[in-house]
């Protein structure tokens, strides 16, 4: 296996990972970086704890080699709650009650913010689409799906 | 008229958790000096005759059964299970080693070149082979880990003067529980002691497995709970069956090991709920009214004891759910299998218990030609009624202010009505109840549960308590007791992490017991504290658990008495409608209508309600788990269906109140109750539309195909 040079941005910042490309961009978020908001949940892109967008859109970071996003763009949880859409969505996570165990809510907001982006006023069949790659276990979604309508309308504006 | 304290504040954990902040323990530890993965017995049953293992590269272990410091036995409530298989294999994955090493890629390479060479024995997979004890015995004479017989009045009248005898069997499968969060647990060798720490449900369990196996003094066995990404009893007792060769490990090497499962190891090797078999004859008069029940209930224990005993339990005492019938007579057994254990999962034999007497109730009413739910009427419980072990129903039951309103909320009735001429269509109900605690004498005599509440100079109150927080809101609700008795700020009240070091042992975070039982401790201890309060100074109080008066005595022998103090209740309502031609089942609606005494805090108590109610229609329809010779056939996430945003409708709830005089505030247990009541409920609706009985779950297209297609 070669070793690649491979220049990405995480969060805002540029990165330059030299090692294996095939290493999953989630263990190099996570044990390189030190960014833990993405889980490791199934490791075969079923669950999506490990959402990141990459370039806007949401991906499972479990599934991607880093070697495949030279240039690319990664935002993870720790950076969106560094912008006011982060935090807006965070709190309407808190105060919808959608947060049990917790281990999915970092890639539903990470799911949600994708939505936003592209449809800052959807219906609950719209955010229900937008979530359905994010599995969770405790809340049966709908305080998840109160959530993300509640960002929605107290985020009007930001997207 | 709602308690105060109902009204929901924002949980304590909630933005750390939705902001990636909470530290679950691979964030703790995402690279860690030393990894373990477990080599698995690749034969459900048979002798381990040779073993090669590869030469060691500098830095790697191989740890198995002759590096346990004491005995080869994890102590759950026997000492059946071993730390390593060591001369015989009673499932397919059962752990023989433990291999530990800083490379993982390397570790899968050792494991790869481990060589075990076994000769097998007839495995058994089913009650039947079990019961026929196929390939001998493995546990006791007749591989029953236990046996519960319950004889309430006497079924032999009434079975002799019977115009009608009916009798039916109910199936339900295995459930996975599906945690988010893998199991996963860290050890290290600190000031001579063994520290662990866990995601995990019962820090004084795993201290109390371990101890024998490292032969150590418990209170150098130090377990510290980690955030806990999810459990649902999955971490009840199996992290005391990884916590044992970790701590083999950790003992030899004296490293700190970290050991997080994959998700394909979790889902292939980790326990599962009981599948059970509930067979049910009913003496009926020449009106159609029950007379007796006499009910043969099993359960698929799988390999090794660990809580069977105590699930049996709940599902026979379960059984009766919601009704009051004279004459009932129950065999209850938990059967040795060569599969993987089952152990707790949410609801705990109770789900079993209450699809089988639900489904049951509808058949009979059926047969008889009645309304199911105006067949029910006359047998719902009522204040003072005897339980099926001679305990009483001692609050007021509000199931008929309850059924009034789930009528209202579903349009239930008309619903139930208009279908009888739609085919496609159906909606159904059912009625269920869970006991709060642990059964009988338990939390008298075996939890004896002990908490402090310490206030510091700052008059900061913290609350020590071995309750973990897994998703349930138990450190949100604990403090709004607290702050509430002490009439004191909700953020001036701290839960502690709880650490076995640190907290007294106040019992397991199972049993829908945390609220009703340990709540009940902190707000007594609260009160006591507002009565001693001296600002600025430090205060401590300590409380020990005190059993609610006025309780019928449990005979444990003869299993009689009162079984739980309270219970608390529900009603589910379901619809559906089922394509004709792919058979695939469309929920178009889904109520409940709960008691569980006050709710500490409305917005979680209805994130319990959804929550429970999805995971159960996806044991009710969803979550085929199939075990083939011994081997889960679903391997993957793909395989296995757990249900996403896209499945089911959002469901409409509604509680009332009824305050348990013993409840924190008059809380009664939640977490598990709103699991019980959605399969019977859900197939109820599916037999309506497809004008069939249903008898097992889960309900899959092809089941439905192969009912109409034998209707036709």
């Amino acid at each position: 296996m070669k070793d690649n040079k491979i220049e990405f941005r995480v969060n805002g910042e540029t990165r330059i990972y030299e090692g294996d490309p095939l290493r999953r961009l989630l263990d190099v978020l996570r044990e390189d970086l030190g960014l833990t908001g993405p889980k490791d949940g199934c490791g075969e892109g079923e669950c999506g704890a490990c959402s990141i967008l990459l370039d806007g859109e949401v991906v499972n970071s479990c599934l991607i080699p880093v070697g495949t996003i030279q240039g690319q763009e990664v935002l993870t949880v720790e950076g969106l709650n560094e912008t006011d859409q982060g935090k807006c969505i965070v709190e309407a996570y808190a105060d919808a009650g959608a947060v049990q165990c917790g281990f999915c809510i970092p890639g539903m907001v990470m799911a949600t913010e994708a939505l936003l982006r592209k449809n800052p006023s959807p219906d609950e069949a719209a955010v229900r689409k937008a979530i359905s790659g994010n599995l969770c276990r405790c809340t049966g979604y709908d305080q998840i799906v109160d959530a993300v309508l509640m960002a929605a309308d107290r985020g009007k504006g930001l997207w | 008229m709602s308690h105060p304290i109902s009204r929901s504040v924002r949980r304590k954990d909630a933005v750390d958790k939705a902001a990636g902040k909470c530290m679950y323990l691979s964030d703790l530890y995402p690279s860690a000096p030393l990894y373990g993965r477990c080599f698995y017995s690749s034969i459900a049953r048979g002798r381990i005759v040779s073993r090669k293992l590869p030469p060691l590269p500098e830095g790697y272990w191989i740890v198995g059964a002759s590096d346990i410091p004491g005995k080869n036995s994890l102590h759950m409530l026997i000492e059946d299970w071993p730390v390593f298989a060591d001369t015989h294999v009673r499932y397919l994955g059962q752990i023989i080693y433990l291999v530990v090493g800083p490379d993982k890629q390397k570790i899968l390479e050792i494991l790869e070149a481990i060589e075990v060479e076994y000769e097998e024995e007839t495995p058994c997979y089913t009650l039947e082979e079990s019961a026929a004890l196929v390939g001998g015995a493995q546990h006791g004479e007749d591989n029953v880990y236990t046996r519960y017989d319950i004889n309430l009045g006497d079924i032999v009248e009434p079975f002799k003067k019977a115009a009608r005898v009916l009798e039916n069997e109910y199936y339900t499968g295995y459930q996975e529980h599906v945690y988010m969060e893998p199991q996963s647990m860290y050890g290290e060798w600190l000031d001579d002691s063994f520290v662990l720490h866990a995601s995990a449900q019962c820090p004084y369990y795993i201290r109390k497995s371990l101890k024998g196996a490292l032969g150590m003094d418990p209170e150098k066995i130090r377990v510290i709970q980690t955030a806990t990404g999810g459990a649902f009893g999955g971490k009840e007792h199996f992290p005391d069956v990884l916590a044992g060769p970790l701590a083999v490990a950790v003992y030899k090497i004296r490293k700190p090991v970290k050991i997080v499962l994959d998700r394909k190891e979790d889902l292939a090797y980790t326990v599962k709920r009981h599948p059970s078999a509930v067979h049910f004859r009913t003496a009926l008069d020449s009106d159609g009214n029950i007379l007796a029940h006499d009910i043969d209930l099993r359960l698929d224990g799988g390999a090794f004891a660990s809580c069977s005993a105590v699930v049996l339990a709940r599902a026979v005492f379960t059984i009766g759910n919601v009704y009051n019938i004279p004459h009932i007579r129950v065999c209850g057994r938990a059967y040795c299998t060569n599969k993987p254990p089952s152990d707790a999962f949410r609801g705990f034999g109770a789900p079993q218990a209450v699809f089988a007497m639900e489904s049951h109730m509808n058949y009979l009413a059926c047969e008889t030609g009645t309304d199911p739910l105006e067949y029910r009427q006359p047998y719902l419980f009522k204040q003072g009624d005897v339980t099926i072990t001679e305990g009483r129903v001692h609050e007021k039951v509000l199931l008929p202010e309850m059924t009034e309103r789930i009528l209202e909320m579903s349009g239930y009735r008309e619903k139930h009505e208009e279908y009888k001429n739609i085919p496609g269509k159906g909606i159904g109900l059912s009625y269920f109840l869970h006991g709060c605690g642990f059964t009988g004498n338990g939390e008298r005599d075996l939890i004896k549960a002990r908490i402090y509440l310490k206030k510091n100079e700052e008059d900061r109150v913290f609350i020590y308590g071995s309750n973990v927080e897994m998703g349930q809101g138990l450190m949100t609700t604990f403090c709004k007791v607290a702050s509430r008795a002490l009439d004191i700020p909700f953020d001036q009240v701290e839960y502690v992490q709880p650490d076995t070091a640190v907290v007294p042992d106040s019992g397991p975070t199972v049993a829908s017991r945390s609220i009703s039982v340990v709540g009940f401790l902190v707000q007594k201890a609260a009160e006591k504290l507002k009565d001693q309060w001296v600002s600025g100074q430090a205060q401590e109080i300590i409380q020990d658990y005190e059993p609610p008066e006025g309780l019928v005595e449990w005979d444990q022998d003869a299993l009689k008495g009162d079984a739980y103090p309270a219970y608390s209740w529900g009603i589910n309502v379901i619809e559906v409608e089922v394509d004709p031609v792919t058979c695939e089942v469309d929920t178009k609606g889904v109520w409940g209508v709960y008691d569980v005494g006050v709710p500490i805090d409305r917005q979680i108590v209805e994130g319990q309600i959804n929550g429970g109610m999805v995971q159960a229609l996806g044991y009710s329809h969803l979550e085929k788990l199939e075990c083939r010779n011994g081997r889960f056939s679903q391997a993957t996430m793909a395989d296995y269906i757990i249900p996403t945003s896209m499945d089911f409708p959002s469901t409409q709830s509604d509680i009332l109140d009824n305050p348990f005089e013993y409840g924190a505030f008059g809380a009664k247990g939640a977490g598990e109750m709103v699991f019980d009541g959605a399969a019977p409920a859900f197939t109820a609706a599916v037999s309506q539309a497809v004008d069939a009985v249903i008898d097992e779950i889960p309900v899959l297209p092809e089941t439905i195909m192969e009912l109409t297609d034998e209707g036709q």
